[in-house]
C-alpha cells in the first residue's frame, strides 16, 4: 500500500532542531499536533481544578469555602476553560497528528500558519486567566455571557473578549488548514468517499468553525463596545435588544457544540471497526449523517432559549427542527452497533472507551430529545438536569472519546505500548466517578435545583453530597491519565508497526514511532 | 490478568453506592417532579413520563442488542468477524421509525404547548420585576404592591445556626394568590435577566429588562409553594426565591382589602409573612 521503507533513511538530515527552539518555530505537523494536546490536557487540568472548587463549595449545604461571586467566576471559566482551551484543542491536536497519516500527506498544507494557531492559544488563555488577579476577577456571567449582566463585569471580562478574538482567529486558521489539507493533499486514490470517518468529521467540523467563530467574534465585540464606546446593542437602557445577544450567541453557540462531539464521532468511528475486526457499517450513511447533523445545527440554536418568550410559531418550530437531529444521531449509534454485531471483539482500553461513549452519550442524546420538548424545557431549563445533560454529551462524549483515542494512538505517537493494567483502571475509575457525578444531578434538576447557583434547599443535599464525591475521585483518577500517558512516553513495551490486530488505514502503515517525517513520497491507495 | 481488579472494583462500587443510597434513603429526596398543583403542570408532568418511558425503552432495546454483542461476538469465544458491512434496508428501517417516533412525541407536545401560551380571558393580572436580587410584585387589577426578599438569616447561610426547613426558600412577603382564577403574570426586570419559576406551577419565564413577557397559571389547591431565580443575574443569583401562598378567593379578597396601598411602606418592613395574619395585622397598624 505504500512505501515507507524508502523514505525514513531521510530522517538523519532532516530531523527536528534542538531544545526550546524546536517548539516555537516547528512548523512539523507531529509536533505541532503534541504541543496541541499537551496544551489541551494542561487546561483539562486547570478547568477540572476550578470545577473541583465548585463541587466542593457545594458539598453541603451553606456557603463554606468561596464567596458567590468567586463561585460564579469558577463555574464561568470552567466551561470557557473546558470548551475553548480542553477540548476544540485537543480536537485539533488529533488533527494535526492524524489528518496527514490519514490521507498520506507528507504534512499539513500550511505548516507556518499551523504554527502560529497554536502558538495564539497560551497567550489567549494567559488573558482569560489573568483575569481572576484584576480588580473584579474573572468572568462571572456564565461561559454564555449574557447581557446586560456580563456589562456588569469587571476589566476580566474585556481580557475574555480579547482572549476570545485570539482563540477564534486560532480556530479559524486550524479549520483552514485541515480543508486544504484535506482536498488537496489525498494520495493518489484517496478519494473523497475513500477517507478515514474521522477526517470526514473534521471537514465538517472545520466548515462549521469557520462559519460560527465570527459570529462569536461579533456578539463579544458588540459586547465590548456596549461597556466602553457608547453603544447601546445589548443594553437596553439606551435601547439595545439583550435577547439579540442570545440569537446571536446560540447561532454560534449550537453550532459550537457539534464542533466539540463531530470529531469525537470521528474517534469512536475509527476505534470500533479496530477491536470488532470487522469495517465500519453504513459509512457512507455515516458521512451523509455527520453532514445532516452539521446542516441542522444552523437551524435549530433557539431551543437554548425558549423561557425568553418567543411567540408560538417559533417555539413550535425550534421544538421539531431539534427533534429532527434525533434521527441522523440515531444512524450513527445504530451504525456503530452494527459495525459490533457479529464482529470479533476484543476489550482494550480504546475499545472500552469508544462502547462507554456511545453508551453514555446516548444517555446524553436521550436526554437532549426531552429538552427538546418545549413545555417539559420550561421544566428542565436552567437546572442541573441540563447540568447532567451536556456533561453526558460534552464529558462521556467528547472527553471520553479523546481519551479513547489518546490510548488508541499512544503507541502510533511514542512508540510503546501504553500499560494495559493502568489503563484499564484509568477507564473504569473514570467511568464509575463521572456517573456517580453526573447521574445524580438529574435527580436535582428536576427535583427543582436551579444551576449556577453556590448554595441550596437542605432537600438537594444527599445528592450533592454524592455528585461532590464522585468529582473529586473523577478529579484524582486524571493524575493516574497523565501518569499512563508519561509512562508511556519514557519507555515501555515496544509497539509494532500495526499496533492493533484489526487496525487499518494508511498511518498503521509507517513505523512506530511515526517518523519525524512521513510520506515523503505518497502511497498509492487502491 | 483483569478479573480480579474487576471484582475489586465492583466491589468498591457496591460498598459507595450502598452507603449513600442508606444516606439519601435516610433523607427526603426527590426522584421525579414535584407533584403538581395546576393542569399545566399536570400536563407536563405526564409529557415528561411519556417521554421518558419512551426513551428508556429505545435505550433498552439498542443496548441489550449491543451487550448481547458484546457477550457473544468476542475474540475470546472464538467468534469470526463476519464481512457485512452495508444494508440499504436496514438504514431505511432505522430512519423511518425514529420519525414516527418522533412525531407521535410532537403531537401531544404541540397541543400542551398550545395551551399553556393563551393567556388570554385571564381574570386578573400580576406583574413581576425582577430586581438584582429580589421581585417586585404590582397587582394591577386590586392595588397591591410589594417587594419580597429572602429572609434566611445570614447566620444560617454561614453555618453559625442550624439551617431550617425552607433554608433559602422563604421571603419577608409571600406572594399570595387566589385558587381557581386565572392568573396572568407579566414580567420583566430593571437591570439584568431574571428568571421567575416555580416547579409545581410548571411555569419558567425569564424576566428581561426592556420586555414583557407573560405566562399565566390556575392554582388548583391551597398551599405555599416556592421556586427560585432560574437565570444567573450576578452575586446573589443563589438567594432570590419566589414563595406564592395560595389561597381561597375569600382569603384573597380580605388579604387585598388589608394590603391596598397607600399602606404599603409600612407593610414592606413587616417582619415576614409566615403567616396570612401576620401580614395582616401589621397592615392594620
Amino acid at each position: 500500500m505504500s512505501s515507507t521503507a524508502e523514505h525514513h533513511h531521510d530522517d538523519h538530515h532532516h530531523g527536528p532542531a534542538k531544545g526550546f527552539m524546536r517548539w516555537v518555530t516547528t512548523t512539523n505537523h507531529k509536533d505541532i499536533g503534541t504541543m496541541y494536546l499537551i496544551f489541551s490536557l494542561v487546561m483539562f487540568m486547570v478547568g477540572g481544578f476550578m470545577a473541583l472548587i465548585v463541587r466542593a463549595e457545594l458539598f453541603v449545604p451553606g456557603l463554606q469555602l468561596v464567596d458567590p461571586h468567586f463561585f460564579n467566576q469558577m463555574t464561568t471559566m470552567h466551561a470557557l476553560i473546558m470548551v475553548f482551551g480542553a477540548i476544540m484543542p485537543g480536537m485539533v491536536g488529533f488533527a494535526n497528528w492524524q489528518v496527514p497519516l490519514m490521507i498520506g500527506a507528507p504534512d499539513m498544507a500550511l505548516p507556518r500558519l499551523n504554527n502560529w494557531s497554536f502558538w495564539i492559544l497560551p497567550f489567549a488563555f494567559s488573558l482569560i486567566l489573568s483575569g481572576l488577579f484584576f480588580f473584579g476577577g474573572g468572568p462571572a456571567s456564565g461561559w454564555t455571557l449574557y447581557a446586560p449582566l456580563t456589562l456588569q463585569g469587571g476589566i476580566g471580562v474585556d481580557l475574555t473578549i480579547f482572549a476570545i478574538h485570539m482563540m477564534g482567529i486560532s480556530s479559524i486558521m486550524g479549520a483552514i488548514n485541515v480543508i486544504v489539507t484535506v482536498f488537496n493533499m489525498r494520495a493518489p486514490g484517496m478519494t473523497l468517499m475513500k477517507m478515514p470517518l474521522f477526517v470526514w468529521t473534521w471537514v465538517i467540523t472545520a466548515f462549521l468553525l469557520i462559519a460560527v467563530m465570527p459570529v462569536f467574534a461579533g456578539a463579544v465585540t458588540m459586547v465590548l463596545t456596549d461597556r466602553h464606546f457608547g453603544t447601546a446593542f445589548f443594553d437596553p437602557a439606551g435601547g439595545g435588544d439583550p435577547v439579540l445577544y442570545q440569537h446571536i450567541f446560540w447561532f454560534f453557540g449550537h453550532p459550537e457544540v457539534y464542533i466539540m462531539i463531530l470529531p469525537a464521532f470521528g474517534i469512536i468511528s475509527q476505534i470500533i471497526p479496530t477491536f470488532s475486526r470487522k469495517k465500519l457499517f453504513g459509512y457512507e450513511s455515516m458521512v451523509f449523517a455527520t453532514a445532516g447533523i452539521a446542516f441542522l445545527s444552523f437551524i435549530v440554536w433557539a431551543h437554548h432559549m425558549f423561557t425568553v418568550g418567543m411567540p408560538l410559531a417559533g417555539e413550535l418550530y425550534f421544538m421539531y427542527a431539534t427533534m429532527l437531529i434525533a434521527v441522523p444521531t440515531g444512524v450513527k449509534i445504530f451504525n456503530w452497533v452494527s459495525t459490533m454485531w457479529r464482529g470479533s471483539m476484543t476489550f482494550e482500553t480504546p475499545m472500552l472507551y469508544a462502547i462507554a461513549v456511545v453508551f453514555l452519550f446516548t444517555i446524553g442524546g436521550l436526554s437532549g430529545l426531552m429538552l427538546a420538548i418545549v413545555p417539559a424545557d420550561f421544566q428542565y431549563h436552567d437546572t442541573y438536569f441540563v447540568v447532567a445533560h451536556f456533561h453526558y454529551v460534552l464529558f462521556s462524549g467528547a472527553i471520553m472519546a479523546m481519551m479513547g483515542g489518546v490510548f488508541y494512538w499512544l503507541p502510533k505517537w511514542t512508540g510503546h505500548m501504553y500499560d494495559e493494567r493502568l489503563g484499564k483502571w484509568q477507564f473504569w475509575l473514570t467511568t464509575i466517578f463521572f456517573n456517580i457525578t453526573f447521574f445524580p444531578q438529574h435527580f436535582l434538576g428536576l427535583a427543582g435545583m436551579p444551576r449556577r447557583i453556590p448554595d441550596y434547599n437542605l432537600q438537594f443535599a444527599e445528592f450533592n453530597f454524592m455528585s461532590s464525591v464522585g468529582a473529586m475521585g473523577l478529579g484524582i483518577t486524571q493524575l493516574l491519565f497523565i501518569y499512563i500517558i508519561y509512562k508511556a512516553v519514557k519507555g515501555g513495551e515496544k509497539a509494532t508497526t500495526e499496533v492493533w490486530e484489526g487496525a487499518e488505514g494508511l498511518e498503521w502503515t509507517v513505523p512506530s514511532p511515526a517518523p519525524y517525517h512521513t510520506f515523503e513520497t505518497p502511497p498509492v491507495v487502491k | 490478568m483483569f478479573r480480579p481488579l474487576g471484582n475489586k472494583l465492583l466491589s468498591i462500587l457496591v460498598g459507595l453506592v450502598s452507603v449513600l443510597m442508606t444516606n439519601a434513603a435516610m433523607a427526603e429526596y426527590a426522584l421525579n417532579l414535584p407533584p403538581p398543583v395546576t393542569s399545566t403542570a399536570e400536563e407536563i408532568l405526564t409529557l415528561h413520563n411519556l417521554i421518558l418511558l419512551i426513551c428508556l425503552i429505545i435505550f433498552v432495546l439498542v443496548f441489550s442488542v449491543m451487550f448481547y454483542s458484546m457477550f457473544a461476538h468476542r475474540k475470546s469465544k472464538g467468534a469470526k468477524a463476519a464481512s457485512f458491512h452495508h444494508s440499504t434496508t436496514l438504514e431505511i428501517v432505522w430512519t423511518v421509525i425514529p420519525v414516527l417516533i418522533l412525531i407521535g412525541m410532537a403531537v401531544p407536545s404541540t397541543a400542551t404547548l398550545v395551551r399553556m401560551e393563551d393567556t388570554t380571558e385571564s381574570d386578573m393580572t400580576v406583574k413581576v420585576t425582577g430586581y438584582q436580587w429580589f421581585w417586585q410584585y404590582e397587582y394591577l387589577d386590586d392595588d397591591v404592591n410589594f417587594y419580597s426578599k429572602l429572609s434566611t438569616p445570614r447566620a444560617q447561610i454561614e453555618g453559625r445556626e442550624e439551617k431550617g426547613e425552607n433554608y433559602l426558600l422563604e421571603v419577608d412577603r409571600e406572594v399570595v394568590l387566589p385558587i381557581g382564577e386565572k392568573i396572568r403574570f407579566l414580567f420583566t426586570a430593571a437591570d439584568v435577566i431574571h428568571a421567575w419559576w416555580i416547579p409545581q406551577f410548571g411555569i419558567k419565564k425569564d424576566a428581561i429588562p426592556g420586555y414583557i413577557t407573560e405566562s399565566w397559571v390556575r392554582i388548583d389547591e391551597p398551599g405555599v409553594y416556592t421556586g427560585q431565580c432560574a437565570e444567573l443575574c450576578g452575586k446573589d443569583h443563589g438567594f432570590m426565591p419566589i414563595v406564592v401562598r395560595a389561597v381561597t378567593q375569600e382569603e384573597y379578597a380580605q388579604w387585598v382589602a388589608e394590603n391596598q396601598a397607600p399602606s404599603d411602606s409600612t407593610v414592606s418592613s413587616a417582619n415576614q409573612g409566615e403567616e396570612l395574619n401576620a401580614a395582616a395585622s401589621v397592615a392594620t397598624n
